[in-house]
């Protein structure tokens, strides 16, 4: 049975887990457009996973095979070591909470709690004590008699979640389901469903173009880009270690620096400083964050440099700086907001920092 | 847009079911045509000697000549009535909020699902104590007024669709409410009574059971049928219920497409739904 | 947002023509209704309940009317039968076609009622087509005479009329119904059979609703299928106010069933409207 790499919770320390579901080479199109091209990829009991994406990316797809609203046109799925995909939806041990919660208007709340069960007849009390209890967990206990039109959108989705869990499967998938809600709603939410994941110890995989969001709640990301994933990691590795340009740039802001490695020394534009990697051209990512201020404390292989102040965008707590180097190279920067430099600056960033990243195809012609 | 995996309808027996209903309402209409050219004339099965006699016997009918300028007469009139009465009536159920309006819009829409006869015998009654005699003019009343229901209705439809912001763009710019009706409401409703025209216009040559009370001296098309029909059945009825049909499916599948232009879907059911109650 | 004289320019008119072409021919009826005639055939206005007494003192008027709800129920029955499982067909099976075979259905519904009621009349005729088919394949060797001039043709020949009619608004319930609630309802551990039970088909009792008024009102009302197909036997209650109005001379009391009726049919389409309020889920 295949297992899953769990993300180090301490440095040093390595967990296997055994893995619930397995996505072998699952490949899918639509008519002439390919929309996945073999995914490969495991999730593991107890997980939240994200699956990431832009529009047109595949995720929902990816997550409608798992949920069999699709069929793969190639590959296989298995659960628990069986096959899964040749199942009809309605004899999967999975269940899903849509992106429009899809919850049936001629049934109360309690009705449409209930649904599951009482398709799988089970008995009456059984029924009942479950639905209290689902009902609780999402704290819509008061509207157990109230119909889906009369209750708000929050609401429905926290219906829609515990008329799915009520069932108890092995997996929950989410389809965007925050994406409706507004901002603060949003926030509070996400929070919520991370807590009620770890209570109830389900795997969830969870569906969004949201780039904070899936970090603020996943064990793991899966970056899907145009039918492929990108990097499946831990929100910590995807952001300080990306694999790819594009994964630099979707996750966070970043610097990308084009340059040319000769001799153990890369060249970038007029920066350049020693490196452990072989003659070539190179492709780096460089968090705005990393870049400081020139004081010292970054020590003597720091790389300095001087930059003309172009622009600020303030964020609150930080502001983003953009400065414009002598050679044209324009880099952000990230500071505290109080900061009132202007005009010409001396900065610094460690050549750690600068995190080497395979090249995207449509990102070559940028800097 | 069918539902792939989940579709649920895996049962076999919808298709055949499909095909038996089909089958069904056409059947009576591809008999009338198939024995429209049978020599032996309307029964008799299987049919032979294939003829066009009828329909030359058609063309030499000058009865039947009159009564389809009769129609024509009547449905033009028919179709200027309702549009002039539908197009405002539609306007103000969209729009204006005056007093007895939701009994406005259900006795504008009641003709719609109203038997024939409660609209003909009523209307006789009026004309009646009118004074007024019976000719293609009351029947021309009576076609407009049940009409004005379709008329209403499609316009209503295209109401919906039509864009607030364009007509506020229209006043913003210095346009009043006549010029904006005429320069920027009338044109987007052009499709919608373009087809409410044609449907009205198909309805009103077809029209038989309102007509039946009003009828005078002039026949009507259907009207001229009808007479014929309690004399006995001839084969000559059967090639002009065959070029009745070929109209009247130009005209519908005509109408279809401007409709599915003007919104992309035709929906007329969900008037009909709304007009029943 | 518009003018005075806007206003009332889009709502006078239609205003005055519905009071005048529809609201007075009603009241009309109603007047009517109460007067009587003369031996002379002249219109005696006084007032008098005469004509509703004679409704229910008469058999045949009741009969009649009975005879034709029972004709009515059993055309919307089979127009239902026939066209729910095609709505369901056309809205959730029919794919790329569905766009195509909604024109089909809809196509019978505008061609002329009176030449599909001639079709069938001459098919069921004893000379008809069906009968000499029957007899050419040897199934039969006599005509069969149930099938013209009957209850039979007039149920069959309405049934063909209404269908679509029927059709149409359960349709258009069908295609409301969000596709997602039935992937819902399928995740939820429910096969098709229990989905439908469940969730298509209370969701789709509004447009049965609908369609079963129309096709029950406009068979109720009708009169022209029975005077070419009905015989004897097919009397309906339209039929008698046709001759009323006719040969029996006595507008009276055609008025009164005719009002009646009207009030009858306002009846059923408030009940339906009620009932479609308490079916429908938005």
């Amino acid at each position: 049975m295949a297992s899953v790499i769990q993300p180090e919770i301490a440095p040093g320390t390595v967990r296997t887990v055994p893995s619930l579901l397995s996505i072998h080479e699952v490949a899918k199109s639509f008519g002439p457009t390919p929309v996945l091209r073999n995914i490969s990829l495991d999730i593991a009991e107890g997980e939240f996973l994200t699956i990431l994406g832009e529009s047109g990316s595949g995720k929902t797809t990816l997550l409608r095979i798992i949920g069999g609203f699709e069929t793969a046109d190639s590959g296989k799925i298995l659960m628990g070591g069986e096959r899964l995909d040749p199942l009809p939806p309605y004899r999967r041990r999975v269940n899903t909470v849509f992106q429009h919660y899809a919850l049936f208007p001629h049934l109360t709340v309690e009705e449409n709690v209930g649904y599951g069960l009482r398709v799988a007849k089970v008995s009456r009390e059984e029924l009942a004590s479950r639905v209290e209890q689902a009902l609780a967990m999402v704290k819509m206990t008061a509207y157990a008699g109230s119909k889906p039109s009369k209750i708000s959108g929050g609401q429905q989705q926290r219906v829609a979640l515990a008329r799915a869990l009520v069932n108890r499967p092995q997996l929950l998938l989410l389809d965007e389901p925050l994406s409706a809600l507004d901002a603060n709603l949003r926030r509070q939410m996400q929070v919520e469903l991370k807590s009620l994941q770890r209570e109830v110890g389900i795997s969830f995989v969870f569906v969004t173009h949201d780039q904070d969001e899936a970090m603020v709640m996943s064990d793991r990301i899966a970056l899907l880009r145009l039918g492929e994933l990108e990097q499946v990691a831990s929100p910590r590795e995807i952001y300080s270690r990306p694999a790819t340009a594009y994964t630099a740039q979707f996750i966070g802001h970043t610097n990308l620096l084009r340059g040319e490695v000769k001799g153990g020394i890369v060249r970038c534009h007029s920066l350049s400083w020693r490196v452990d990697l072989p003659d070539g051209p190179v492709l780096f990512s460089l968090r705005p964050e990393n870049i400081r201020f020139a004081a010292g404390p970054l020590g003597s292989n720091a790389v300095h440099f001087r930059a003309r102040l172009r622009t600020r965008i303030f964020h609150g707590a930080t502001e983003l700086l953009q400065a414009e180097c002598a050679d044209g190279l324009v880099l952000s920067l990230r500071t505290a907001s109080y900061d009132n430099r202007h005009g010409d600056l001396d900065l610094e960033f460690a050549p750690a920092d600068a995190i080497p990243v395979r090249d995207s195809d449509d990102l070559k012609n940028r800097n | 847009m069918e539902l792939p995996m989940s579709s649920p309808n895996r049962s076999h027996w919808l298709p055949w079911h499909a095909t038996l209903v089909f089958g069904f309402l056409y059947l009576p209409i591809v008999t009338l045509i198939v024995y429209s050219f049978n020599g032996s004339g309307v029964g008799g099965f299987p049919p032979r000697d294939f003829t066009l006699d009828w329909y030359r016997e058609l063309f030499t009918d000058d009865a039947i000549w009159n009564s389809v300028l009769n129609s024509l007469f009547v449905a033009f009139a028919a179709v200027a009535i309702a549009l002039a009465l539908g197009i405002p009536a539609a306007l103000a159920l969209d729009r204006a909020n005056f007093p007895g309006k939701a009994l406005f819009r259900r006795l504008v829409l009641l003709p719609l699902i109203l038997p024939g006869i409660i609209t003909g015998l009523s209307l006789l009654m009026l004309f009646r104590e009118g004074g007024m005699k019976l000719s293609l003019v009351t029947i021309i009343l009576g076609h407009g007024t049940a009409l004005i229901s379709v008329a209403t209705t499609e316009v209503f439809a295209g109401l919906q669709k039509l864009d607030r912001a364009q007509e506020e763009a229209s006043l913003d710019l210095g346009a009043n409410y006549w010029q904006t009706f005429w320069r920027v409401t009338l044109p987007n409703l052009r499709l919608s009574i373009i087809g409410a025209a044609l449907l009205i216009f198909t309805l009103s040559m077809d029209e038989i059971a309102v007509s039946f009370f009003l009828i005078g001296r002039d026949n009507t098309l259907p009207l001229e049928i009808w007479g014929r029909l309690r004399r006995g059945i001839t084969p000559e009825i059967n090639a002009i219920s065959t070029i009745i049909f070929v109209f009247s499916l130009a005209a519908i599948v005509t109408w279809y497409r401007l409709r599915a232009r003007a919104e992309g879907r035709v929906e007329i059911a969900a008037e009909l739904v709304e007009a029943a109650s | 947002m518009f003018s005075r004289a806007y206003r009332a320019a889009i709502t006078i008119p239609p205003l005055l023509w519905v009071a005048l072409f529809l609201l007075l021919p009603y009241a009309l009826l109603f007047c009517y209704s109460f007067w009587s005639v003369s031996p002379a055939q002249m219109i005696v206005r006084s007032w008098t309940l005469n004509n509703y007494r004679e409704l229910f003192r008469v058999n045949v008027y009741l009969q009649t009317l009975f005879r034709s709800m029972w004709i009515a129920a059993r055309v919307t029955i089979f127009s239902l039968l026939l066209g729910y499982p095609l709505a369901y067909y056309l809205s959730f099976g029919a794919g790329v076609k569905k766009d195509f075979l909604y024109q089909l259905v809809i196509i019978p519904l505008w061609v002329s009622y009176l030449v599909r009621a001639y079709a069938w009349k001459t098919i069921l005729g004893s000379d008809g087509v069906l009968n000499t088919l029957l007899q050419y394949v040897h199934l039969t060797s006599h005509p069969l005479n149930f099938l013209l001039y009957s209850p039979f043709a007039v149920v069959l020949t309405l049934t063909h009329i209404y269908t679509p009619f029927a059709f149409l608004p359960i349709y258009a319930a069908l295609e409301h119904i969000p596709r997602n609630l039935i992937e819902a309802s399928h995740d939820l551990g429910a096969p098709p059979l229990q989905t439908f039970r469940r969730v298509i088909l209370p969701l789709s009792i509004p447009g049965v609703l609908a369609g079963a008024t129309f096709a029950f009102v406009l068979s109720l009302g009708d009169f022209l299928a029975p005077l070419l197909l009905g015989g004897p036997s097919g009397i309906m209650i339209s039929n008698i106010v046709v001759s009323l109005f006719g040969a029996a001379y006595n507008w009276p009391l055609g008025a009164a069933i005719s009002f009646g009726m009207l009030v009858l049919v306002i009846g059923l389409l408030f009940l339906s409207e009620r009932l479609e309020k308490k079916w429908s889920f938005r």
